[in-house]
């Protein structure tokens, strides 16, 4: 319960060329470019409304004490993220 | 969208609209004062909040503060309610005249998504933007007049907690007016668009000038459209079907369409309202952030504060209570002296007036609660609480943000159930509901100073005491775990928690909002419980009988001492009473259990309020009113025996009664209390069984395992 959370990332989807890293693959202190949120249904929604579109740059600050939520930046604002949450989001490293 | 006619009329309901964190609801209690109506909306357990706000004419009008929302599009009940209630679709709420828009200087380009989709509902607006000396601070200020002209509304720059500007802000209510659509699709969208708003606009479900926005909503989300297929009928379908097809022809997401778009013109809007944009100031916040959060210190921190709330909660409240209780029995008894002895004195003193102390004996405790919530709220802090926590209680299938709750009910769940509000998510805040009643509360302590100190050896009582409020840590937590995988079974929710910026808390608002907690409890809870006392007054008084009265009188004009005829008598009425044979009749069913049926009126008379088996067993014994556990009922209580011979009640007893205390829901104000939060009888219904039932296995395991195992004497 204590461990952070290591389970394997979505399997890819057939006919779609391997996919980009996804968020919770960083470190912090790493800066990325969202390039898509994965999923469908509320979650996928509720990312994008709070701001991860396509081109949105963020930071992420830091882990929770536990490796899991994640605090990240992005549009002037600070959210906090699980990592099952991080695993959806496909970003590129800057 | 139809063009800005400026309201005429002076408007009579203006609604508040805005993010979270907003300072929506500072604003709003600047706005109105201390009078204002809260309640539920109908069917949900969104909060309905209702002030009187005087404008610059003279005029008044109610002014509604919605729920805070990050979208209008989303599907949680408090903007699925405040879309209703701009749309004018919720029944019993007119539909809002004007609405102002709150936004957050520091956080404009999140902030405009929600305002550029209230533009698209068609409502006449105008702009409240705080935080603007925030914004200079962090050296991005905000140019109102800039921001006013980009967005075609009146924008006014107010600083809520100081009341700065307040004035020019009901001036501009008066100027609201209908904003032009900012938002641009690409082609394929935008014409698809048009034909799927001229369908809605037939359909006539919303006001013609909502129905484009409405269009975009049906357009991009899967969900909702029933309403609108009803009344368009086949055109609607076959304009919404067309209108997709048409997406995907062009290779457009629908689903990320909007939002793509949307934050594409905030970041136009904000980049238009932003002055000359000095280089970024490293923030406050941050520095206060790198200690909160710190692997270490974060923790420390963490534990501190909580190890404060529960001694507030638990300890401060206490003379307070003590007072209430004392004003409520020297009350009673000045009843009692002023009328004699006679039925009316009884129903007033130990059925209205102890009724009444019933309910305002919690009043300290969510008073206190709510303060120290207020202000880690109100600072900010609270969210990096759960943000801390969230890995922990997710083990059991919670959030981060059931922690306080959790914990508070250590001290009385009254209070810890009432603060689940800050809990978004439906599902994980009536799972922390349902549960937070098996955290061991402080009605329980009495039962078990009684019973410990009857039965268990010096030598261990802390143990048994500290293995209780074990006991009721995993009864909760596994409670938590079973009802996340069967009754409310789904994906985990999401637990995207906005980090706002800390600020010091502002009292007056705190103190508000400790207010109405405490006003709301009393007149919504209170009347319930008020009512369950009498009923159980009532139960244990009746029948009253005539003879048993008659040969106390004997008894005492024969010369016997009086007080001890009295109290036998009154163990004989209550004996006799509805409870009484209630107890009788329940002996078959709690006799596996260990229980007589004396103790079964004392269960029966503990669901008043946990504390009350204490006193209701020292009336069952002939003692009279005991309010603590004495050492003369614990005597009482070792000495009593069956009709066999054998002693009623053994060590075994003992444990098998306090593990059922620790499981049961024996208390009515929890159950009235669940009834406010969750809107409805079925969840305290629920919560009442599956206590009970779980109460129930439990003693049976302890008592019957106890005695195979040979600890029956």
């Amino acid at each position: 319960m204590i461990s952070p959370a290591s389970a394997p990332g979505p399997a890819p989807l057939p006919g779609v060329p391997p996919l980009r890293k996804t968020l919770d693959t960083f470190r912090p202190g790493a800066r990325c470019i969202v390039r898509a949120v994965d999923g469908t249904g509320e979650g996928r929604r509720r990312l994008l409304e709070m701001g991860f579109v396509a081109g949105t740059e963020l930071r992420i600050v830091r882990l929770a004490p536990l490796g899991d939520p994640m605090q990240v930046t992005l549009r002037g604002y600070h959210l906090s993220l699980r990592r099952a949450e991080a695993r959806t989001v496909r970003v590129d490293g800057l | 969208m139809s063009t800005g006619s400026e309201v005429v009329a002076p408007p009579r309901l203006v609604a508040l609209g805005g993010n979270p964190n907003s300072g929506k609801t500072s604003l709003f209690n600047s706005l109105t004062g201390l009078r204002r109506r809260v309640g539920n909306y109908p069917g949900v357990t969104v909060e309905r909040v209702e002030g009187r706000l005087i404008l610059p004419d003279g005029s008044a009008a109610a002014l509604l503060d919605l729920p805070g929302c990050y979208s209008l599009f989303s599907r949680s009940d408090d903007e699925r309610i405040a879309r209703d209630v701009l749309l004018g679709l919720l029944p019993g709420t007119v539909r809002p005249d004007v609405v102002v828009v709150v936004l957050d200087a520091t956080n404009l380009d999140r902030h405009l998504y929600f305002a550029t989709q209230l533009i698209e509902t068609g409502m006449p607006l105008c702009v409240a933007l705080t935080m603007v000396d925030d914004a200079e601070k962090a050296g991005a200020p905000v140019d109102a007049a800039a921001l006013e002209e980009a967005l075609g509304l009146p924008v006014v720059p107010v600083v809520a907690h100081k009341g700065e500007n307040l004035p020019a802000l009901r001036e501009a209510i008066l100027r609201a007016r209908p904003g032009r659509r900012l938002l641009r699709l690409p082609p394929p969208a935008e014409s698809a668009l048009g034909r799927l708003a001229g369908a809605v606009r037939a359909a006539a479900v919303v006001p013609p000038e909502s129905a484009e926005g409405e269009a975009l909503r049906l357009l991009t989300q899967a969900r909702d459209a029933d309403r609108y297929l009803q009344r368009g009928g086949s055109a609607l379908a076959a304009a919404l079907a067309e209108g997709r097809r048409a997406l995907e022809e062009a290779g457009l997401d629908r689903s990320s369409l909007e939002a793509e778009a949307r934050y594409t013109l905030c970041g136009e809007v904000a980049a238009l309202a932003r002055r000359s944009p000095a280089p970024p100031r490293p923030s406050p916040s941050d520095a206060i952030d790198r200690v909160a959060t710190h692997p270490v210190a974060g923790p420390f921190l963490y534990v501190g504060l909580m190890a404060l709330i529960f001694l507030a909660v638990y300890s401060w409240a206490e003379p307070f209570m003590a007072l209430m209780q004392a004003a409520t029995g020297f009350l009673g008894e000045g009843v009692a002296g002023l009328l004699g002895p006679g039925m009316l004195t009884d129903l007033l003193v130990k059925g209205v007036i102890a009724g009444v102390g019933n309910v305002i004996v919690f009043i300290p405790q969510i008073c206190i609660l709510f303060l120290f919530l207020g202000l880690l709220e109100d600072s900010g802090y609270l969210a990096r609480a759960a943000f801390l926590v969230d890995r922990l209680m997710r083990g059991v299938g919670l959030n981060g943000k059931a922690f306080i709750p959790l914990l508070s009910s250590f001290a009385c769940a009254i209070p810890g159930i009432m603060a689940t509000r800050t809990i978004e998510d439906r599902r994980d805040r009536f799972v922390t509901i349902l549960v937070a009643p098996l955290m061991s509360c402080s009605a329980r302590l009495p039962v078990y100073a009684l019973l410990i100190g009857a039965f268990v050896p010096t030598g261990y009582r802390s143990l048994t005491l500290l293995s209780l409020y074990f006991l009721s840590v995993i009864a909760a937590f596994g409670a938590a775990w079973v009802l996340r995988r069967t009754l409310f079974r789904g994906e985990s929710s999401t637990f995207l928690l906005e980090l706002p910026r800390y600020r010091a808390p502002r009292l007056r608002h705190v103190l508000v909002n400790v207010y109405d907690r405490a006003k709301v409890f009393v007149k919504q809870a209170g009347t319930v419980i008020l009512a369950i006392s009498i009923v159980l007054w009532f139960l244990a008084y009746f029948p009253r009988s005539e003879s048993i009265a008659a040969t106390a009188e004997r008894r005492i004009a024969a010369g016997e001492e009086e007080a001890g005829v009295r109290h036998q008598a009154a163990a004989e009425q209550i004996r006799q009473s509805y409870a009484g044979r209630a107890g009788r009749l329940l002996e078959p069913v709690i006799a596996p259990l260990g229980f007589d049926w004396k103790v079964g009126i004392g269960l029966l008379a503990s669901f008043a309020a946990r504390e009350v088996l204490v006193s209701s067993m020292g009336i069952v014994y002939g003692l009279g009113e005991v309010d603590e556990p004495s050492g003369e009922l614990q005597e009482m209580i070792r000495k009593d025996k069956r009709p066999d011979g054998t002693p009623a009640f053994t060590l075994l007893t003992a444990i098998s009664l306090m593990v059922f205390f620790v499981l049961a829901c024996q208390c009515m104000s929890t159950l009235a209390v669940v009834r406010r939060e969750t809107n409805s009888w079925r969840w305290p219904a629920f919560l009442f069984g599956y206590m009970t039932v779980l109460a129930y296995v439990g003693s049976l395991l302890v008592y019957q395992g106890g005695k195979a195992l040979g600890w029956g004497l």
